[in-house]
């Protein structure tokens, strides 16, 4: 009682809780998880464990959703999240935040069902596998909302270190440690040279808010100032390159195809979005606000790396046989088209990069669902090769795929559509008519590759998967053959019999959640290339969070 | 009833026929594709003869933060072409139900999504819009042909993609500039509809560009000469439905395009650019000539003719004269009247001879099959555009357009009607007479042929009785059309003259 009575003085910082609310649900829900996993039985840590993650994203959308609607109305003075009156926060609840929390944690939810029944979380625990998916959406919650240099950092450490171990799960397999210890290496470089770049700003700046940083670079551009100086502009570059391997830019991407191959796929799947989405999203709060006043500084060196990353990204993935191989490639050419938005620092470059980042969601996730289901039923479920006749096989996972890739290319009546037509008329409107032709040229080359995939999809016939007497049945016999294939490689003894078990059940509807999530993402892929009004509106909301934008 | 009911029925029948026991698939998609037909019909009956502007109009937002409007409407340069599209679909459509199709259900799904992409293409009003569904139109055909085409279908149609999307990129590139640079120049809020956009010039250095960007995707899909790699193997691959649409109206959306956007919205350009484009006419024509007068086979006989007959068209599109930018629009119904049978014709005689379509295997059908030899006679009459036809009537005005504008290009031009005469001679002599093929079968034509050939083949001989029923609609529309860059090349044209003398 006398502590509690000592306590009493002390004035605790200003918490607005309701908006902290989406960032407590993660991080109890996540406790929550590792203490039921812990339980004995298999049926809990199987089925109970995976339902409770995606209930604990599903309260965190909802409270996302809640707090989107009822925006929370701050006191003055020290507090943590901002809002009017309070205006110098370390994290900012605003919408853009909000709606990349929605997005995140989608991709956690998918992630969840994705390994559902996956080798990943039996090897490593349930309960540790998801607690940490939670607790790195809260880290890309973090990062997110960031409003200060050091809340910056914690953010890219807290969803950083989750997902090294992620990676890094399967832990029977050696490419899933290798792609572990490469991310862990590779991302703390990363991390090293974005806290040395934030160190250098600092001492310039003086501070560490956003918004005094904003005010002191545009300030001293104005007048001149010593702040024009090779300090501010090293610290802005070391802070593109940290930011660059989150977010896989060229020529920071190199660990990309490797980690993405090495990983398992619902991770890899959550990596490519939502941890990409992260990385914009700190591109977008730290370039277009903090550092708005600099552009001149920043602008040429950023369409630089990303003309560079959209060619590179799209010609790496043309000789691609491994699909994740693949999607990494693509991923960093899509980031490029992202960064386009950034750099172009208007309100209509911000809403075509948000806007941007919702559709690329959808239309990653949908394939990386149909490589998973794959992965499930053959050993080169990875492979472009395995895919030869799945349109005959499983029509089912067949038009996702085909869906995602022809978003990804472009293609209208898709999210992707309508996505590249908001950036390039972004860009055009901002004078970055040269970095609008560069994104045309790349999704031009990205066509050899996304088309290869759909061709071998509808357009070549079945490979046979382990024995010839399997071909002799041709293509549509795949379906009771699946009881004998080997299974996934690397498994132990013991996985492969519980492996068995659902594979020889029925092979049409062995993993429904996975069919759900491609087909419920490639429905929207469709629905929003034919009705994007709302995601247009979210887009908007999201731009209007930025202040200072033209 | 709206444009919408038109343009998206196709659409909907293909995702009923999708859904529909595997026996009915090709049945309810033929009923479909007639009730298309229908609806398409009672906008022709209802169209208002001597208005220049839109009638039927759907004005709707599709995207307000971009501007873009789903606005459809059918005027003079549109309603034939609709027509054209919901006859050569429902006549290949007919064509493949009285066949079995391998996957039927995914078959008629394609037709069904190119239909719908094609006639909202032709429809639409909106800058963006038009591109959308010029790039829709292709993922069917990318399907088709990957799936059901002959020979190296997969190579042929990432080929045939592969061009045209990469002319339809930028394309996008250059109406997402039109939109944005009309609207920056003169403050305006972005808005793609086609006329909003006729109200906001550009400056010229920007129509420069954006001219060519669009008539780089337009030539690749048409195709004309040096943008033409994909055609051979397109062409060879696609099974015989898909090629009679796409030859017979998929490459007229194009031709099309330069009359709805590129005159109207670049006049300045489209004058500048003039003598290249009726260069690069000149040399497809030639080209195209020869090439359908020395191929061995026949399917690419029509192929190669395709490619004069739209050099054709797009010659009379660049004479910037009324004259010849109609003869071009009734050319488009022409070429697509008589292309269409032509392919189902090639494809009737190669049955007939042991399943070639080599010319040399052919030969000798016409004592075979008389009355295919009969249609067929027609038929090529038609496309060597002889006297008393409507083709000779939409070539004569053409060339006469070409005359006006520019003498000595039409004095070569001449040389492509000769050429017509040749090759589609040669393809019915070599095809029908002469020596008997090897393998030549003795069988008339069964009715499936005789579905898709004979009511071509009629419209065909009303239009030649009464060509003014294409005309007569596209007069206004034409004139309106092509005024601005008539304009431009006369006033590009004036002060030359003055420092000649």
């Amino acid at each position: 009682m006398n502590v509690l009575a000592a306590t009493h003085h002390i004035v605790g910082p200003y918490i607005e809780w309701r908006a902290f609310s989406p960032l407590i649900v993660l991080v109890a829900g996540g406790l929550i998880v590792l203490l039921v996993g812990l339980l004995r039985p298999a049926a809990i840590r199987e089925q109970i464990v995976p339902a409770l993650t995606v209930l604990a994203f599903l309260v965190a959308l909802a409270a996302e959703i809640w707090v989107y609607h009822h925006h929370p109305r701050g006191k003055a003075g020290f507090c943590l999240i901002a809002g009017p009156g309070c205006s110098s926060a370390p994290l900012a609840m605003d919408r853009l935040a909000l709606e990349l929390d929605m997005l995140f944690a989608v991709a956690g939810i998918a992630a969840t069902l994705m390994s559902w029944r996956a080798v990943a979380p039996r090897e490593s625990g349930h309960g540790e596998y998801s607690a940490l998916l939670l607790f790195s959406v809260f880290g890309m919650s973090v990062f997110a909302s960031s409003q200060n240099l050091i809340t910056l950092f914690l953010g890219i450490e807290l969803l950083s270190i989750p997902l090294y171990i992620l990676c890094a799960s399967e832990t029977r397999r050696e490419g899933s440690l290798e792609s572990g210890l490469k991310y862990l290496v590779v991302g703390s470089v990363g991390s090293a040279t974005l806290v040395y770049g934030l160190g250098l700003v600092y001492g310039a700046t003086g501070s560490t808010d956003f918004a005094t940083i904003g005010n002191a670079l545009s300030q001293s551009k104005l007048a001149g100032g010593s702040l024009g100086s090779p300090m501010v502009f090293t610290g802005l570059g070391l802070i593109i390159v940290g930011f660059a391997f989150k977010a896989s830019v060229a020529p920071f991407h190199q660990w990309t195809p490797d980690v993405y191959e090495g990983a398992p796929t619902p991770i890899t799947a959550f990596m490519a979005t939502a941890t990409k989405a992260a990385a914009l999203a700190a591109f977008l709060r730290f370039f277009d606000v903090a550092a708005i006043g600099a552009q001149n500084t920043w602008a040429p060196l950023l369409a630089t790396i990303a003309a560079i990353t959209i060619v590179v990204g799209n010609v790496g993935a043309l000789g691609q046989s491994s699909l994740k191989r693949m999607l990494g490639y693509s991923g960093v050419a899509q980031a490029g088209y992202m960064l386009t938005g950034v750099i172009v620092g208007t309100r209509l470059g911000v809403q075509a990069t948000v806007l941007y980042l919702m559709a690329y969601l959808a239309m990653n996730l949908a394939p990386f669902a149909v490589i998973v289901a794959e992965e499930h039923e053959r050993p080169d479920g990875d492979y472009l090769s395995g895919l030869a006749g799945l349109g005959a096989r499983r029509p089912w996972l067949a038009w996702p795929m085909t869906i995602g890739m022809l978003g990804l290319a472009g293609i209208p009546g898709t999210i992707g559509f309508i996505g590249k037509f908001q950036l390039i008329s972004a860009l055009v409107s901002g004078d970055y008519t040269w970095l609008a032709i560069v994104l045309v040229i790349g999704s031009m080359i990205s066509l050899g590759y996304y088309l290869r995939v759909v061709a071998t999809i509808w357009m070549r016939p079945p490979v046979a998967l382990t024995a010839p007497v399997a071909s002799a049945g041709a293509g549509p016999a795949t379906g009771p053959g699946t009881g004998e294939l080997a299974p996934i490689a690397g498994a132990s003894p013991e996985a492969d019999e519980w492996e068995e078990g659902p594979g020889a059940a029925g092979a049409g509807l062995a993993h429904p959640q996975l069919i759900f999530v491609a087909v419920a993402f490639a429905a929207a892929t469709i629905f929003f290339g034919i009705f994007p009004a709302p995601l247009f509106h979210l887009a908007s909301h999201a731009a209007n969070a930025l202040t200072g934008l033209l | 009833m709206t444009l919408s009911i038109l343009i998206w029925l196709p659409l909907a029948v293909g995702l009923l026929a999708a859904l529909a026991p595997r026996p009915l698939v090709g049945q309810v998609s033929a009923v479909g594709s007639l009730a298309t037909l229908g609806v398409a019909i009672s906008f022709l009956v209802r169209f208002k003869l001597g208005h220049a502007g839109l009638q039927f109009v759907t004005d709707k937002m599709w995207i307000s933060a971009l501007g873009i409007h789903y606005k459809l409407g059918l005027d003079g340069l549109n309603v034939a072409l609709v027509v054209l599209t919901a006859i050569l679909f429902s006549v290949s459509i007919v064509w493949c139900a009285m066949r079995e199709w391998d996957r039927p259900r995914s078959f008629y799904f394609h037709f069904g999504l190119a239909e719908s992409a094609v006639l909202g293409a032709f429809c639409a009003q909106d800058l963006a819009l038009f591109v959308a569904f010029f790039d829709l139109m292709l993922i069917p055909f990318y399907f088709m042909v990957g799936m059901w085409g002959s020979g190296e279908r997969v190579r042929a149609t990432t080929k045939l993609v592969i061009y045209t999307l990469v002319g339809s990129f930028f394309m996008l590139a250059a109406a997402i500039a039109t939109g944005v640079l009309a609207a920056g120049d003169n403050h305006t809020s972005l808005n793609f509809a086609l006329s909003a956009l006729r109200g906001l010039p550009l400056p010229h250095a920007s129509q420069d560009w954006i001219f060519l960007c669009f008539a780089f995707a337009f030539l690749v899909k048409m195709p004309l000469v040096p943008f033409h790699g994909w055609l051979v193997d397109g062409y060879k691959s696609m099974p015989i439905p898909a090629v009679a649409v796409f030859s017979g109206v998929v490459s007229k959306v194009a031709a099309y395009g330069f009359l709805r956007i590129v005159l109207p919205l670049f006049p300045y350009a489209s004058a500048h650019f003039q003598t290249l484009m009726l260069l690069i006419a000149l040399v497809s024509i030639i080209w195209g000539t020869l090439a359908a007068f020395t191929t061995p086979d026949a399917r690419l006989v029509v192929a190669y003719s395709s490619v004069a007959q739209l050099s054709f068209i797009t010659l009379g599109i660049f004479s910037l004269r009324p004259t010849g930018a109609q003869g071009a629009l009734l050319q488009m119904l022409n070429h697509g009247l008589v292309t269409a049978p032509l392919f189902f014709i090639v494809a009737a005689a190669a049955a007939r001879a042991g399943g070639s379509e080599l010319l040399a295997d052919m030969g000798g059908i016409a004592f075979r099959a008389p009355v295919l030899a009969a249609l067929a006679l027609i038929v090529t009459l038609a496309t060597l555009a002889m006297p008393g036809s409507s083709n000779f009537v939409g070539e004569f005005m053409i060339l006469l357009g070409v005359f006006q504008a520019k003498s000595a290009i039409s004095v070569i031009a001449f040389v492509g009607v000769v050429g017509a005469a040749v090759y589609a001679l040669r393809l019915f002599i070599t095809a029908f007479h002469n020596r008997t093929g090897p393998n030549v079968a003795s069988r008339e034509l069964a009715l499936p042929d005789v579905a898709a050939i004979a009511p071509i083949v009629l419209i065909i001989l009303v239009l030649a009785f009464y060509p003014q029923f294409g005309l007569r609609r596209s007069e206004p529309s034409v004139r309106a059309a092509v005024a601005p860059a008539q304009f431009q090349a006369g006033a590009l044209g004036t002060p030359r003259r003055v420092a000649l003398r």
